[in-house]
């Protein structure tokens, strides 16, 4: 690995994440509708709990998760979804004769839809927070960035993977990202502890990271009622995390690998309008 | 009058092999069934984590049902506006579709009905399921059909409306016409009593929920499909003073004045754009 490959991928993830981060300011009404939008189905199950008269931390629980979801839908929609449409409107022929690893666009990606998607889902919180008045546990600052951070390596690393099995699909991939919502929503306990699932369904559902990711920050956010909401032990979820981290990314490579290799052979890699 | 009837025909037709025929119908129908089940199935979790398992209650059946008719306030708002999006975006023939010697209102609803087909296979799919699994009462020995027929075809009628209003937004807008679009049926989900009653809301969202069309469909078709769980129901649902001929009424009024509003806003985007060049538009969006 030479001094100037590596200098070459770095200015590709750079310049790959550059039009997510400078879109977040060029186009600063999208704030407005991305973090509104959540903010109204957090509010509409803030109020039933509310209504069933449940215990308060609920109420985070629910903001919590509603913050969360802006992440799972960047990945379907800005990571797994966009070599599809960077085929469709001609891009990834220009990535893929680039002198570059094609490792360092889907980086570029996550670097730049991370940066995007963290924004608004601070924003989320923090209104759901002032507007709500939920009061939130910082005994453990560090604990929660590190459970964050590798959270979101394992999340983006799917969406590496998911990326490159998309260039597989052609209008299937629009519907898959729409099925893939709702379902992931309710597998990965999104709006309530995903204990109350039940240990096999919420042991299968922490193949996506955000199960474990989520129910650990709402451990160290709530320590008091991590013995009866908490799925597993913080350091076991977190143990899991960085596993599934390194195991998406490995299988990103080689699916990417794959994908390109059956793409030049049958000739299909940019073809459009599947 | 033939005529828009080939056209509301073909347009339905063309949404239908817009909709499914990416798949095999087996996969299009699970797509079809799993995404609402799936909705609904995250309410149901909310409901069992805090009161433990009982769903044979009046509110369960209240929530439930009500999740289950948004399915066509989000299905059906979004199918109309994406009509207009998908063709002049992505097929880039809307164009094309608006030259052509057609009544393009027949078009869109044309358009519009295969979305209000699917959808409903989707709502009665869940609403079976919470009935046969989570004892949902609904009983069709005493579903009130004079309520529940009428209030479904108007509120029905009041949501492609409004989504027609949507519509000729997204002509004006590149990339904002998604985003109105579900913010409006966010508003509708959270101040119209979808699933939970409109009193647990603070004094003035529950006044401009009076303001919404949603919230009397709500509950016309709630007492339509369940009315001894709506007579039973303890606590207010904010229109209780209403009798069922009042509420289909009001219903039917606000059907009237929304598609006032709804024809002038999409007559004044249709002829902003016509006159600023933005039929074809095309923002790679």
């Amino acid at each position: 690995m030479s001094e100037s490959w590596l200098m070459t991928n770095l200015r590709a993830i750079r310049g790959r994440s550059y039009p997510r981060i400078i879109g977040s300011k060029r186009e600063p009404s999208w704030l407005f509708f991305d973090i509104f939008l959540p903010l109204l189905t957090v509010s509409a199950y803030v109020y039933i709990y509310k209504y069933m008269a449940a215990p308060p931390e609920f109420v985070g629980f629910v903001i919590l998760g509603g913050a969360m979801t802006a992440f799972w839908l960047n990945i379907l929609w800005a990571m797994a979804s966009q070599l599809y449409w960077e085929k469709e409107i001609g891009n990834l022929q220009l990535y893929l004769i680039a002198p570059i690893s094609r490792m360092s666009i889907l980086a570029g990606m996550a670097v730049g839809g991370l940066f995007m998607t963290s924004i608004r889902a601070a924003a989320t919180m923090v209104i759901g927070i002032l507007v709500f008045g939920i009061t939130l546990s910082l005994a453990h600052p560090f604990m929660l960035v590190g459970v964050f951070v590798v959270t979101m390596f394992a999340l983006y690393g799917m969406g590496m993977m998911f990326a490159s099995l998309y260039l597989l699909l052609g209008r299937e991939a629009y519907h898959l990202s729409n099925l893939m919502t709702e379902p992931v929503y309710l597998a990965s306990g999104m709006y309530f502890p995903v204990k109350a699932l039940g240990f096999w369904a919420a042991a299968g559902a922490s193949i996506v990271p955000i199960t474990l990711g989520l129910d650990a920050l709402r451990q160290l956010f709530y320590p008091s009622s991590s013995a009866e909401f908490g799925f597993l032990s913080i350091n076991l979820e977190l143990g899991i995390l960085v596993v599934l981290s390194v195991l998406f990314v490995f299988l990103s490579k080689h699916s990417l690998d794959y994908m390109e290799n059956l793409g030049k052979s049958t000739g299909r890699l940019t073809l459009r309008w599947q | 009058m033939i005529h828009d009837l080939r056209t509301f025909k073909n347009a339905a037709w063309l949404g239908w092999q817009m909709e499914a025929n990416w798949t095999d119908p087996f996969v299009f129908a699970i797509y079809s069934i799993v995404k609402p089940v799936a909705g609904s199935l995250i309410l149901v979790f909310m409901y069992l984590v805090i009161t433990g398992g009982d769903t044979q209650t009046l509110f369960f059946s209240y929530m439930f049902i009500g999740n289950a008719l948004y399915m066509y306030v989000a299905e059906v708002l979004f199918g109309v506006t994406w009509v207009i999006h998908d063709d002049r975006e992505h097929y880039m023939t809307l164009k094309q579709v608006y030259i052509a010697p057609i009544n393009f209102y027949t078009y869109i609803f044309g358009r519009a009905a295969i979305k209000i087909a699917i959808t409903t296979i989707g709502v009665v799919v869940t609403l079976a399921f919470g009935v046969l699994a989570l004892g949902v009462q609904v009983d069709l020995g005493s579903i009130d059909w004079l309520v529940f027929i009428p209030s479904m075809l108007v509120g029905l009628a009041t949501i492609l409306i409004i989504g027609l209003a949507l519509g000729g937004i997204t002509f004006l807008t590149a990339q904002h016409g998604m985003g109105i679009n579900e913010g409006i049926a966010g508003v509708f989900y959270v101040l119209s009593g979808v699933i939970f009653p409109i009193t647990i809301l603070p004094g003035w969202a529950q006044a401009i929920s009076k303001l919404l069309p949603v919230t009397y469909w709500m509950e016309a078709v709630r007492r339509g499909l369940s009315p001894e769980m709506m007579a039973a129901l303890p606590g207010a649902t904010g229109l209780e003073g209403l009798s069922d001929l009042q509420l289909v009424l009001t219903l039917l009024a606000s059907a009237v004045v929304f598609l006032f509003v709804s024809l002038g806003v999409f007559k004044y985007a249709d002829r902003t754009a016509r006159r600023k060049g933005k039929i074809d538009w095309t923002t790679a969006y």
